[in-house]
């Protein structure tokens, strides 16, 4: 199984790197979204896929998932959460400021080189 | 008393300097400085007796004693003879300057504190022990000199020739830090004294030659050695005593003093004894014929001092020949440098002073403008007559001990039987006999063009007279010194030149008075270096005659092939190219910048998991491919597909909100239910938030996205997920330690009472984690009110507007 999912991984990388190097605002975000899962199932995976049931304790059960993995990528998904929301409202300032979301136009200044 | 403090007298006086200089505006600042170097020459001349003795003097500050660094002030005979000079003539030129500068219209506070500095520095590179103190000070006389040569900083000439010094100098000095460093290393040892004594465990080390050359690099570019004499004559925009000062007693000099103090280390290597002889006699050489170019009273004193410096530096590396030969004629070259560079110092001391009271008196320093002042300025004539005539190596003045003493030393050296000696000696006598003729031409040019001839018909900017007599003091007791020394030579052999010579060659003598030179004015008709004294003057005196016919020759020389068109234009090279170099990578573009990060992530792990033999599939560790992750994993890859192939903004959005639930699912089946929930909750309100800036964002476009750029993005794109895929699948099938969550699994309900392991080790095990994530939550929350909320206007418009 983890041969599908590191396949299933490198594809959310690939779409994710494709989106963040276009020349659209709004891309960029979406691919971050795609590279955050991209992550996530990373982690999942690394730490094995064999676990039989949750890691909840229960009567006669012995083989649990991996715990660890489950408790880093809850963290890591409510920070991504938080850096998505933070940059998505940037994206509508600057997009209010500058009237624009291509990137090759958001240069900075001349004046300053 | 612990001398050693001394060193650092004048830099605490210089503290001082800027008060007296605005409480006491009734009385010239340097009346009071004047009274620093005074009372350290006195101090230091009670030392000479222990080096007369062959003895020295030492005292110590720690200063880093961990790392071996300290402050030593070890003065034996070659220290105490700088010293002496540093001292000597810091007092004449501090009287002079204070003729020379104007305490009205001057800010004398700047100079003396800059001087004052200059001079602590200098002390601490002559009496230095620790080498690592001894770059300390040498970087300090660097950039004192700097600020002096920049001192009338309103001028474009000075702050350029204050950068292009310190361009130099600098680069020397960090070359010679390097040198230093390598030479602690191979000694284990920072004290100068301690690496003489391992000096010979060097030889043969694979450092020695590197060190060698850093050292000599310090050395060449602060002594103005070809090809760095380059900085000396555009120094020369320095007020007169500066140049008096720095330009030809002191600092020039740090680099010879180099030389000899480290010739006990490296005179055994024969790449040292012809880059020292080389380099010095190349530089004789070219300062002495381009001297005569100069129409500048400063720039010809520049270039000969160039010339000068070039001179006793070749005499120190003849003088190492002493370590491989035991003809005493050897010896008697690192006697003949010392002893020129006493002389050269009073003389060129009284020249400059000299040249600047023309400058003074007259309005100019264009030699081509002046003439007739001898009757006008008696004093100052005969002052710069005998110190030019010191200069050219006439009897009855020093020079012309020193001359013979040089020609000497250079006739001997053909005799010389190692190191190819043989086969080239010759060049050596022959370059200094011209170097030696045109000497006399520019002596002779320098005084005879400024004080003798007609009066120029054009008006001085100032009407001549002769300066006030306390300008007049310190060069006529150089020039009184420069007569002097020729009668008394070897007095001053014994007291200052001989300790000076067992410094330098310490293994070979036990007593100064061991050293077995007698300075004689006359050598009888058998000594050839009096036929050439007498042949160079006969062709200089043709050659000063003839002058005004051969001075144009200098003209050929186009002003593009010069050593300072090849600075100037590298210094504009580097600088732009620097600037088109970063300008070419540096776009300006967030592109290209993820392009170059992705790609050299991609590429440099990629590289490494195949250099390393890293790469490997193990299929066992694999779990059972499980039927309903492949079904959700082929969902996840259509929703991946149509973020990508998306039109519309909400297409796209949908899309991304699919691959989330997705996510959602493999943690269901993955059996993470904590995870399912958050993420399907979380997926929900960010769809949401997407939803909600839908509105306000712009729609989908490539914004005219080339297929090129698309192909590029693509290609990085395939390899940065190729990589993870192979790190991730490597990485899984060669786990090298067991988890580490078997211990939750053991203890959850024992230690914390809980069952469920996931939420457990969030708030138990490693509860930290969670309160800096709480606290990333709330920093994100409040950022995105202050953005929304808070509107500043750009460039202070009305901020108001908007509230």
């Amino acid at each position: 199984m983890e041969f599908v999912m590191a396949i299933v991984i490198g594809i959310l990388f690939m779409a994710a790197v494709y989106l963040i190097l276009s020349r659209s605002l709004l891309k960029i975000i979406l691919g971050t979204g795609l590279l955050s899962h991209g992550v996530h199932l990373l982690v999942l995976t690394m730490g094995g896929l064999s676990g039989a049931s949750p890691p909840v304790l229960a009567e006669g059960v012995t083989d649990y998932a991996d715990p660890l993995p489950q408790a880093l990528i809850l963290t890591a998904i409510v920070i991504s959460f938080g850096v998505t929301a933070f940059i998505l409202v940037l994206a509508y300032r600057t997009y209010a400021e500058h009237q624009t979301d291509d990137m090759n136009l958001m240069k900075g200044n001349d004046e300053h080189d | 008393m612990e001398f050693v403090l001394l060193i650092f007298l004048p830099i605490v006086v210089a503290l001082f300097v800027p008060l007296l200089f605005r409480k006491l505006k009734a009385i010239h600042t340097g009346w009071f400085v004047l009274l620093v170097p005074i009372a350290l020459f006195i101090y230091y001349t009670g030392f000479i007796t222990t080096t007369m003795d062959g003895g020295h003097a030492l005292s110590e500050l720690q200063w880093i004693p961990s790392l071996g660094i300290s402050f030593v002030s070890y003065i034996d005979g070659l220290s105490l003879l700088f010293t002496l000079l540093i001292t000597g003539i810091g007092a004449l030129v501090v009287l002079y300057s204070i003729f020379y500068l104007d305490k009205n219209r001057e800010k004398l506070n700047n100079f003396y504190v800059y001087l004052l500095i200059f001079m602590s520095a200098m002390l601490g590179v002559v009496q230095s022990d620790n080498v690592i103190s001894l770059y300390l000070f040498w970087e300090l006389t660097s950039i004192s000199s700097f600020l002096l040569i920049g001192y009338w900083n309103t001028r474009d000439g000075s702050r350029f020739g204050a950068l292009k010094s310190m361009m130099i100098t600098v680069f020397g000095g960090l070359m010679m830090l390097g040198g230093f460093i390598l030479l602690g290393i191979m000694g284990d040892t920072f004290s100068i004294r301690e690496l003489i004594a391992n000096a010979p465990t060097f030889i043969g080390h694979e450092f020695f030659t590197l060190a060698l050359v850093l050292v000599l690099l310090g050395a060449f570019t602060k002594s103005a050695q070809f090809p760095f004499h380059i900085w000396l004559p555009d120094a020369m925009e320095a007020p007169t005593p500066v140049s008096a000062y720095l330009h030809s007693a002191t600092m020039v000099k740090a680099g010879l003093y180099l030389v000899a103090r480290f010739t006990p280390i490296f005179a055994v290597s024969e790449v040292w004894i012809w880059l020292v002889t080389g380099i010095g006699l190349l530089t004789l050489f070219w300062g002495s014929i381009f001297a005569v170019k100069q129409t500048d009273l400063k720039a010809i004193l520049a270039f000969s001092t160039v010339s000068q410096l070039g001179l006793i530096m070749s005499l120190l590396g003849a003088g190492a020949l002493a370590y491989h030969s035991d003809d005493p004629i050897f010896k008697f070259a690192t006697f003949a440098a010392i002893f020129h560079l006493i002389n050269h110092a009073t003389f060129k001391g009284s020249l400059f002073m000299i040249a600047g009271i023309v400058d003074h008196e007259t309005g100019t320093r264009d030699i081509r403008k002046l003439g007739g002042l001898m009757s006008i300025m008696p004093v100052s004539f005969t002052v710069a007559f005998i110190g030019s005539m010191s200069m050219a190596g006439l009897p009855p003045f020093n020079g012309f001990l020193s001359k013979e003493m040089f020609l000497q030393s250079m006739l001997a050296i053909r005799h010389f039987e190692l190191f190819n000696f043989a086969t080239w000696g010759i060049v050596f006598p022959v370059i200094a006999w011209i170097a030696s003729v045109f000497t006399f031409v520019y002596s002779f040019y320098f005084v005879f063009k400024t004080f003798a001839g007609q009066r120029k018909s054009e008006p001085l900017p100032h009407k001549p007279h002769e300066a006030p007599i306390g300008m007049l003091v310190s060069p006529v007791i150089l020039a009184a010194l420069v007569v002097g020394i020729f009668f008394i030579p070897n007095l001053i052999g014994k007291w200052f030149v001989k300790p000076a010579v067992m410094a330098v060659q310490p293994g070979l003598y036990s007593h100064p008075s061991e050293v077995a030179v007698h300075v004689m004015a006359w050598h009888g008709f058998d000594a050839p270096e009096l036929w050439m004294t007498v042949s160079l003057v006969g062709v200089g005196i043709v050659l000063f005659l003839t002058m005004a016919r051969w001075q144009k020759l200098y003209d050929i020389q186009p002003e593009y092939l010069s050593l300072n068109a090849l600075y100037d234009s590298a210094m504009l090279f580097s600088e732009g190219g620097m600037n088109r170099i970063s300008r070419f990578y540096m776009t300006g573009l967030i592109r290209t910048y993820l392009m170059y990060m992705f790609a050299f992530i991609a590429s440099i792990t990629a590289a490494t998991l195949f250099i390393k033999e890293a790469f490997v599939v193990d299929m066992e560790s694999f779990a059972p491919v499980n039927l309903y992750g492949v079904l959700t994993a082929i969902v996840l890859v259509i929703a991946v597909c149509m973020v990508l192939l998306a039109k519309t903004r909400l297409s796209a959005i949908i899309a991304l909100g699919g691959v989330g639930y997705s996510v959602a699912l493999f943690f269901v089946i993955f059996k993470a239910p904590d995870l399912a929930l958050t993420q399907l909750v979380i997926e929900t309100i960010s769809v949401a938030l997407f939803l909600l800036a839908f509105k306000h964002l712009p729609s989908l476009s490539n914004h005219g996205q080339t297929k090129r750029n698309k192909l590029g993005n693509l290609i990085i794109a395939a390899g940065v997920g190729i990589t993870v895929t192979l790190v991730a699948l490597s990485a899984h099938s060669q786990k090298l330690i067991p988890s580490i969550s078997q211990y939750y699994k053991d203890t959850v309900a024992t230690e914390a009472g809980g069952g469920n392991i996931v939420n457990v080790i969030l708030v138990d095990y490693r509860g930290f984690d969670t309160l800096f994530e709480i606290a990333v939550l709330s920093i994100a929350g409040i950022a995105v009110l202050a953005m929304i909320r808070l509107k500043l206007s750009r460039k202070g418009e009305n901020t108001d507007e908007n509230k």
